[in-house]
């Protein structure tokens, strides 16, 4: 579904990524973590065109993913949910579900609004469907981007530390909608400091660190036996 | 018969002449709401250019804001009356109102433009992107839709600016407002105090009200959580010529 081909991305000198190769399956709930700085954050975007590689290959089913401002296959094939929700203020919750369905995929009007207030109600914000996001918690901003990133109704949904910004007492509100999600054939790519969700939901966690793939494993491998040193520093930090 | 400035007399003359005064003013405001059109148009192409990802249309963009905002009205309004008939372009006076004045403030609005575009969060552009909308669709729905608020104060700052400089007119006969309220004094009795003052008055007529409304929209807007990156420009931006 996705494939990444010794994918390395600069940012003027420092290298961010150094040879990234990861294959990840239809369907496959996929955590990343990593220190802040690691380049997971990076891996991510360039799986979605916000980044361009320096140089290798990201391919989405298969094709090439081609450079900015060619978006039309990343279109078709990924949603983002990102750190600081991005919604759009200046429209009501609906409209924010709306916008690409209608303008993208040419979805009419009654129809898109109707699979949006599906996905509303499905992440418990149907009531909120004409409020605008400035009135809403951070918490049920991040599940109205989770709700619009369904909505666009792609194969995978790509999470860029999607509770990071929140309030503690909103992280469990939007990791209860991703979990209630993992069940689906979504292909999952989430980056993320909530072990507590790569042990419940992943399917393979990988350990990204100083721009390479340090150790992938199932949740188990990681979480009881990891066995690289830098893993297990890392989780005896993030851990308590 | 006193001979004073502000005599009694010359007051009626002007009250008995006050259709010239009246057809200088629609004169005024229809170079003035023309103008604003087009000075509007070019004001969001030349922002849209500044804010693209394209070198070329940035260069274009920033060399027309640095023209026009280095060089004085008056030298492109003569430059158009009195140059460009050598070039076999003939324009009449109101059209060369309203192609120098819009050309002007159409510099100053796409800094405003340009500035509410910039005060827009990075993260807007990128959900945008993920979406897959193209850079046009994205300013056309998503972020210029953002900016009005907080371009809305500057933007009426620049209105009032620009009805202000339509006088620029009168040094071509322009028949405009300040041209006929000149001509009625110069050409007649000399009543050049009643003349500017009530001149001076209709300009005010129009322009307060805009500023009044600008100033209060902009203290509201201290008080929401807009961005407000924009808002300080309107300070920065007084331009005055004089004629």
């Amino acid at each position: 579904m996705i494939k990444t081909v010794n994918l390395c991305k600069s940012f003027g000198s420092l290298q961010v990524l150094k040879g990234i190769n990861l294959t990840v399956a239809e369907g496959e709930k996929l955590v990343i973590i990593g220190p802040s700085g690691s380049g997971k954050s990076t891996l991510i975007r360039c799986m979605n065109g916000l980044e361009e590689p320096t140089s290798g290959e990201v391919y989405i089913d298969g094709q090439l993913l081609p450079h900015k401002n060619k978006t039309q296959l990343v279109r078709r094939t990924s949603a983002m949910v990102f750190q600081q929700f991005n919604l759009y203020p200046h429209m009501t919750v609906l409209q924010n579900l709306t916008l690409a369905p209608i303008k993208l995929q040419h979805v009419p009007k009654k129809d898109a609004e109707e699979r949006a207030m599906r996905y509303l109600e499905r992440v418990g914000l149907a009531d909120k469907a004409n409020a605008h996001p400035p009135q809403l918690s951070g918490g049920q901003k991040q599940r109205v981007a989770i709700a619009r990133a369904l909505a666009s109704q792609q194969k995978i949904i790509l999470f860029d530390e999607p509770t990071s910004a929140l309030d503690p007492e909103m992280v469990q509100e939007v990791l209860d909608v991703m979990i209630g999600l993992s069940k689906e054939n979504i292909t999952m790519v989430v980056v993320t400091h909530e072990m507590g969700f790569a042990r419940q939901v992943a399917d393979r966690v990988i350990f990204v660190d100083g721009g390479v793939i340090v150790e992938e494993g199932t949740p188990e491998h990681f979480f009881e036996n990891p066995t690289e040193e830098r893993t297990k520093a890392f989780l005896s930090k993030i851990i308590r | 018969m006193s001979n004073g400035p502000f005599a009694l007399w010359r007051w009626q003359k002007l009250l008995t002449d006050w259709d010239k005064f009246a057809e200088g003013l629609l004169t005024t405001l229809a170079v003035a709401v023309l103008a604003l059109l087009l000075s509007l148009l070019l004001g969001v192409v030349l922002g849209l250019f500044s804010a693209s990802e394209n070198k070329a249309l940035r260069g274009i963009s920033r060399a027309y804001v640095e023209f026009f905002q280095n060089t004085p009205l008056v030298i492109q309004v003569f430059f158009m009356y009195n140059g460009l008939p050598y070039a076999g372009i003939l324009l009449d006076k109101f059209t060369i109102g309203v192609l120098g004045v819009g050309l002007y403030h159409g510099a100053y609005i796409a800094e405003v433009v340009r500035a509410g575009i910039l005060s827009v969060s990075k993260g807007q552009f990128e959900a945008a992107r993920s979406q897959g909308f193209t850079h046009l669709q994205t300013m056309g729905w998503i972020i210029l839709p953002q900016t009005v608020r907080v371009i809305l104060p500057p933007l009426a700052n620049q209105a009032v600016n620009l009805v202000k400089n339509t006088s620029v007119l009168a040094v071509i006969a322009g028949g405009d407002l300040m041209y006929r309220s000149n001509a009625w004094a110069t050409n007649g009795t000399l009543s050049y105090g009643p003349a500017y003052l009530v001149t001076g008055l209709l300009y005010f007529a129009l322009c307060f009200p805009l500023a009044t409304w600008a100033r209060h929209y902009e203290e509201k807007l201290k008080g929401d959580t807009a961005p407000k990156a924009a808002v300080s420009f309107s300070k920065t931006q007084e331009v005055a010529i004089e004629c």
